[in-house]
C-alpha cells in the first residue's frame, strides 16, 4: 500500500517563542526546528503498518528549501521518499490545496497528518484535504488498524472515544495513541546515510491565501506569584473565592 | 446575516453551545446584522436560544459526523456574512470541512470577538498559548471557530423566529461504538482542572486528586510524564501535544511546569501550583502557589473546601 505522510517543519517544543521587532513574523533567529510531534506519531504509525504488512512511505512537506533537512530526517527514520511542494504556507486552505493537487495526481491508499502543528495550532489541513478529495476523516485519532482496504479509527471526542470504520483511502489527523512515545524512532547513522540517497522530489505548490497574519504578541506576562504559607491553607481558599473569583 | 452552528449532546445544549450564540450576537451587533443558529432537530428547547441573541432558529437532521454537517452547512451559508462554530471536538472538523468546500476564510484557535468586521479581524492562539497572532480574513466567507470557554456567556434577546432547514447529510465514516464517561467532568469543557504529576510517586495516591475534584466538581488531568509511564490514561494529558485547558482554574500538583505543559494550560484564568521545590518553573507560570508537600497540603485543601462549600 502506499502511505502519505503530512509532516510539518516547526519550532522545537523546548524553543523560545519570539517575534520580529515590528511584530510582523515569528523569530526564527537561533531556533532549531523539527518534525511537528503530532505529525511524528504518523510518520512513526506508518513505519509500523510498513513493517507489519509492507507499505511505500511518502513524506510531503509544504515550505521552502529550509524545510528539506526535516524530510530527510523523516526518511532517515524509514521513509522512502519525500516531497516538497514548494510554496510559502500562507494559510492551512493553500497549504490544503497543495496537497490535494500532489494526491489527485497519484495513488495514496492511507494519508496521515498531525490533528496540528504545534506553531500555527490551526488544525485544519487534514479536514481540508479530506473535504476537497470527499475522503472519510478521522481527526484527533487515536488508534487505526487497517485490514486489507478498510480501516479502523478510534478517535478522542469530548469526553470519550469514538470508533468509526471505514474503507480506504482515508485521512487521519492523528495524535499520540497512533503509537506511544517510546515507539518514536530516532535516526541512526545508517538512516542518515541512506537518506541522502532517497529521492526528495520537488513540485511547485499553490500560491496566493484567504487569511493573512497581520501581527504577533507574545501573552501579557503574569504578575508574581502570590505564595501561601503550607499551614494556611485556608487563605488560599479565601483568595480563590474573593480575589480570583474561582470558586 | 451571521450563521452559528450550534452543536448539541444527547439532544442537550452546553455551555459551548450557548457561547457559540453569544459570539455570533456579538460579530452581528458590530456588522449591524441578524443571527440565524442552525441546530439539530433532536435537540430539547431550540427556542431557548433566543435568550443568547439568535433571531431565527433553523434545526434539520444532522449527519452524525463532522465532515457530514461540514457539507451540510455548505449548503445553507449562501447568503451569509460569517459564519462561527465553537471549537468542540466536532466543531474542530466542522469548520475546516465548511472553509474548504465554501473556499471560506477561517479562524481556528480564536480567542476574541471581531474588532473590525471588513475584513474580519480576529485574535488567536498560536505558537502553542506562547504567542497571539491577529489574523485577517480577506478572502471568501469568514468562518470562526473559537476557544470554548474564551468569550462567555451573555444574555441578549434575538427574535428566536423559528424554522426548518433543508440540506441532506450523509456520512463517510461508519460510528461503531461511542464510549463517554458518564458523572465525570469532560477536560476540554472543565471550568475547573485539577491536574497532578510525579511528584505524587505512584497511580495509587491519586484518591486525594479525584476527591479534591470532585469537591470542586473539576476535571482530574495530568502531565505528560505521568501518562507516558501509564499512570494515568492520555486521554487526561495536558500540554503541547496533549489536551489544551483554558479552564476559570486550574490546580497543579506536583507538576514543575515544564515550558510543554505550560503551552497547555496557560491559557488559564487562574494557576494554583503546589509543589515541594520552591524553584519550580511552575511558580513563575501561576497566580497562587503553595510551596508544601501534596500529601499534607491537600487532604487540608479538601478539608477547607468543604467547610467552605458547606458555608456558601
Amino acid at each position: 500500500m502506499n502511505i502519505l505522510v503530512c509532516i510539518s517543519h516547526v519550532p522545537d517544543t523546548t524553543a523560545k517563542i519570539n517575534f520580529t521587532a515590528d511584530g510582523s513574523a515569528f523569530d526564527s533567529l537561533g531556533v532549531q526546528f523539527v518534525i511537528n510531534p503530532y505529525d511524528e506519531f504518523g510518520l512513526t504509525k506508518a513505519l509500523h503498518i510498513k513493517e507489519a504488512r509492507g507499505a511505500t512511505i511518502t513524506v510531503l512537506n509544504v515550505g521552502g528549501p529550509e524545510t528539506e533537512p526535516t524530510l530527510r530526517k523523516a526518511m532517515a527514520v524509514g521513509a522512502d521518499q519525500a516531497i516538497r511542494l514548494n510554496a510559502t504556507p500562507t494559510d492551512a486552505i493553500t497549504v490544503a490545496k497543495s496537497i490535494k493537487n500532489h494526491i489527485q495526481a497519484n495513488t495514496y491508499d492511507l494519508i496521515i497528518c498531525g490533528q496540528e502543528s504545534i506553531d500555527y495550532n490551526g488544525q485544519q489541513v487534514p479536514a481540508m484535504v479530506a473535504a476537497f478529495l470527499d475522503l472519510p476523516f478521522v481527526n484527533a485519532c487515536v488508534g487505526l488498524d487497517i485490514n486489507g482496504d478498510t480501516a479502523t479509527a478510534k478517535a478522542e471526542i469530548d469526553g470519550g472515544h469514538t470508533t468509526y470504520s471505514c474503507s480506504l483511502p482515508m485521512v487521519v489527523g492523528g495524535k499520540k495513541g497512533l503509537v506511544e512515545e517510546k515507539d518514536l524512532r530516532i535516526p541512526n547513522m545508517r538512516g542518515i546515510m541512506t537518506a541522502r540517497t532517497k529521492p526528495l522530489i520537488v513540485e511547485e505548490g499553490e500560491g496566493g491565501g484567504h487569511t493573512a497574519a497581520v501581527s504577533f504578541a507574545k501573552p501579557a506576562a503574569k504578575s508574581a506569584v502570590k505564595l501561601v504559607p503550607a499551614d494556611q491553607v485556608n487563605e488560599l481558599v479565601r483568595m480563590l473565592h474573593e480575589e480570583s473569583k474561582s470558586i | 446575516m451571521i450563521v452559528v452552528f450550534v452543536e448539541s449532546w444527547n439532544n442537550q445544549f452546553k455551555k459551548a453551545s450557548f457561547e457559540a450564540v453569544s459570539y455570533a450576537r456579538s460579530w452581528a451587533n458590530t456588522a449591524g446584522c441578524g443571527v440565524r443558529a442552525i441546530t439539530s432537530a433532536s435537540a430539547e428547547n431550540a427556542n431557548q436560544l433566543a435568550q443568547y441573541g439568535a433571531d431565527e432558529i433553523a434545526t434539520l437532521e444532522l449527519a452524525k459526523t463532522g465532515a457530514g454537517i461540514g457539507a451540510q452547512l455548505a449548503g445553507l451559508v449562501g447568503d451569509a456574512q460569517g459564519v462561527v462554530v465553537a471549537g468542540t471536538a466536532m466543531g474542530k472538523i466542522i469548520a475546516p470541512t465548511l472553509a474548504a468546500l465554501s473556499n471560506g476564510a477561517l479562524s481556528t484557535n480564536t480567542t476574541n470577538t471581531p474588532s473590525s468586521t471588513s475584513p474580519v479581524i480576529v485574535e488567536r492562539g498560536a505558537f502553542s498559548s506562547k504567542g497571539i497572532e491577529t489574523i485577517s480574513l480577506n478572502n471568501g466567507l469568514p468562518i470562526i471557530s473559537f476557544v470554548p470557554n474564551s468569550i462567555g456567556i451573555k444574555e441578549e434577546a434575538g427574535a428566536g423566529a423559528t424554522s426548518t432547514a433543508e440540506s441532506a447529510g450523509s456520512d463517510m465514516l461508519n460510528v461503531d461504538e461511542v464510549s463517554v464517561a458518564s458523572g465525570k467532568v469532560a477536560l476540554p469543557e472543565a471550568e475547573i482542572v485539577v491536574s497532578a504529576g510525579r511528584g505524587l510517586k505512584g497511580p495509587e495516591n491519586w484518591g486525594m486528586i479525584e476527591e479534591l475534584a470532585n469537591v470542586l466538581g473539576a476535571a482530574t488531568a495530568c502531565s505528560k510524564p505521568v501518562s507516558d509511564i501509564g499512570w494515568r490514561p492520555h486521554s487526561e494529558h495536558v500540554g503541547q501535544t496533549g489536551i489544551q485547558v483554558n479552564p476559570n482554574l486550574y490546580i497543579a500538583v506536583g507538576i514543575s511546569g515544564a515550558i510543554q505543559h505550560l503551552a497547555g494550560v496557560s491559557a488559564s484564568k487562574t494557576i494554583v501550583a503546589i509543589n515541594t521545590d520552591p524553584e519550580a518553573p511552575f511558580f513563575k507560570a501561576a497566580d497562587y502557589g503553595i510551596v508544601g508537600d501534596a500529601f499534607e497540603v491537600i487532604p487540608q485543601l479538601i478539608e477547607e473546601l468543604r467547610a467552605f462549600k458547606a458555608a456558601n
